[in-house]
């Protein structure tokens, strides 16, 4: 029983001792240093394969939902698609067009790619997985996020195109609105748990009642955060039904117009990659990161939990591609301002008289009360003036 | 001499020396804003360089992240992109150099006079976020309250800026116009 416990301790624990293991070879002042560029090949081998996956279960994905087959051609089933996808981005021709300015032109999808990054640095992967244990990493996160809609303007702005422009103003407006209930949704987690930590965040989660865990998706402070996190890390990545500023119908493509080859390539593995640490991020604050759903399944790797959860969302974002219809800019902004911003407000009172009722059953009825009717209330408030009719469906014949 | 110039620190100094040099000298206005983007960034590194992490965030977040960005969205909104301004050097620039010189000299002399007479090698005190929080809370209440009420003002304010006229008069000068 022991020899099984400590496999399945080292299984969880495999990166680390294999990290610990190649920096033995190097002497001891040099250690350090290893260990980081270890963690950071990690990081950089990991994640872009990732992306290399999503892209051929999305467009399969959406395929299918559109009822037809998506990629089939290269590969079994497709799966090698993000090769030949690769390969055609390297050999395209790198196309600047004469007005535009270059330096700041060819800086945009680098400052995008390191800034996305810089993001990963502080997500908890594993137990003892994360490359920098801040006292502020949810701090850092956010701030480093920040820093993309710069790299979105500046890719607007310096390709000297009217679509390109409206596009970047768009994707900037947008961005800006939904960070503040991005912020203000993460705060309730950051409230009840006491610190700015990811990894203390992920522990403070990793409790069991019985076999449940003390996840905070499954109090009622938790789960609205938690939703109203997710609908914000959509408008922050520009992500369907979000994606005005880059939609194919309305504005050609958007900021990335005028980018062709790897650079769009880029912005494309910026935009993914940004999609995963935000969703990395919901998982850490409110799905307990790499902890087990049930306390019988504790002995499967904690990383492997992680890149479970991270594959369940990827493919809830990749749904709600396939569903829902886009957003017009006036109704993307009105959400973000009326409904959202209110309803995370009331979200920190809520935690905060959850911490202060005390354990037993009327904390649960009276926040989960207060949070559906001020959820009824103010949607009912907010559509009284919109006189929308019943809804009435077209099918094609 | 007084930060044991560190590799660290010069290349953070020279990165915020040479963005605020750009922001003043370039000719196009975006880059002159870029260039300001880089100074803050590099004010941020020195931040992090003192252990003060909240500090260092916060200025990344508020100033990278939304200064900038009210800046160059003021640059595109009321100018236009794309004009270089044309650089010619002002006639009373001597004098602008001697008032310079002078308040240069001011503030070295104000930062020499105010370090200790020994640096000593203690270690620094950890500032965590929670004690700043606790300070907010408890000695710094009122500040807090008075920056969230000047922060409703300017969100009033640019509301009101940015409001489309009011619909009375809207649908005066319509039924007015079909008369």
């Amino acid at each position: 029983m022991s020899q099984q416990a400590s496999f399945w301790n080292n299984l969880d624990q495999v990166f680390v001792l294999l990290q610990h293991r190649i920096a033995g070879y190097f002497p001891v002042w040099l250690q350090p240093v290893v260990e980081t560029i270890l963690a950071v090949v990690g990081i950089v081998a990991a994640f872009p394969g990732i992306f290399a996956l999503t892209t051929v279960l999305e467009r399969k994905g959406l395929g299918r939902m559109q009822n037809r087959l998506g990629p089939n051609r290269v590969g079994p089933l497709g799966i090698l698609q993000p090769v030949a996808d690769g390969i055609k981005s390297l050999t395209k021709e790198d196309i600047v067009p004469l007005s535009a300015d270059a330096a700041v032109h060819f800086l945009a999808p680098v400052v995008l790619v390191i800034a996305v990054f810089m993001g990963f640095a502080v997500l908890p992967i594993g137990r003892n997985m994360v490359l920098a244990n801040l006292d502020a990493g949810l701090l850092f996160f956010f701030a480093i996020g920040a820093s993309t809609e710069l790299s979105i303007f500046m890719a607007g702005w310096s390709s000297r195109n009217k679509y390109s422009l409206l596009g970047a103003m768009r994707a900037v407006a947008q961005m800006i609105s939904y960070e503040v209930p991005l912020l203000l949704s993460s705060v309730v987690a950051v409230m009840i748990t006491g610190s700015l930590s990811t990894v203390k965040i992920v522990e403070a989660q990793s409790g069991f009642t019985g076999i449940f865990p003390h996840w905070y998706v499954f109090t009622p402070w938790g789960f609205a955060g938690f939703v109203l996190f997710v609908i914000a890390a959509l408008a922050e990545t520009n992500r369907s039904p979000f994606d005005l500023p880059e939609g194919e119908s309305e504005l050609v493509a958007g900021y990335f117009t005028e980018y062709s080859g790897f650079k769009f390539a880029l912005f494309f593995l910026g935009e993914y990659l940004g999609m995963f640490s935000i969703a990395g991020f919901a998982i850490t604050l409110f799905l307990g990161g790499w902890g087990a759903p049930l306390s019988v399944l504790e002995f499967v790797p904690s990383w492997a939990w992680f890149f479970l959860k991270l594959l369940a969302a990827i493919a809830f974002f990749i749904w709600l591609r396939g569903t829902l219809p886009r957003l017009r800019q006036d109704q993307l902004m009105n959400f973000a301002w009326k409904f959202m911003l209110p309803m995370t407000l009331l979200n920190l009172v809520v935690a905060g008289a959850w911490r202060f009722l005390g354990d037993g059953w009327p904390r649960w009825v009276i926040c989960s009360v207060v949070l559906l009717a001020a959820y009824v209330l103010l949607g009912r408030v907010l559509m009284r003036n919109q006189n929308l009719g019943a809804r009435s469906y077209r099918y094609a014949d | 001499m007084t930060f044991g110039c560190s590799i660290a620190f010069l290349l953070s100094a020279a990165l915020t020396v040479a963005g605020a040099l750009a922001a003043a000298l370039l000719k196009n206005l975006v880059h002159c804003a870029l260039s300001l983007t880089v100074t803050f960034a590099g004010l941020a590194l020195l931040y992090l360089q003192l252990d003060a992490q909240f500090a260092g965030f916060a200025q990344i977040l508020v100033y990278i992240g939304a200064v900038a960005i009210l800046v160059v969205f003021a640059i595109l909104l009321t100018r236009g992109a794309g004009i270089p301004e044309y650089r010619g050097f002002s006639s009373s620039w001597l004098l602008g150099l001697i008032i310079a010189a002078a308040i240069f000299a001011l503030f070295g002399w104000a930062v020499t006079k105010s370090l200790p007479a020994q640096i000593t090698a203690s270690a620094a005190p950890a500032i965590t976020v929670q004690s700043i929080g606790a300070a907010l809370m408890s000695s710094y209440v009122l500040p807090l309250e008075i920056v969230a009420v000047l922060l409703t003002v300017a969100l009033i304010g640019a509301v009101i800026v940015a409001m489309p006229e009011s619909r009375i008069t809207k649908s005066e000068t319509r039924t007015g116009g079909g008369q």
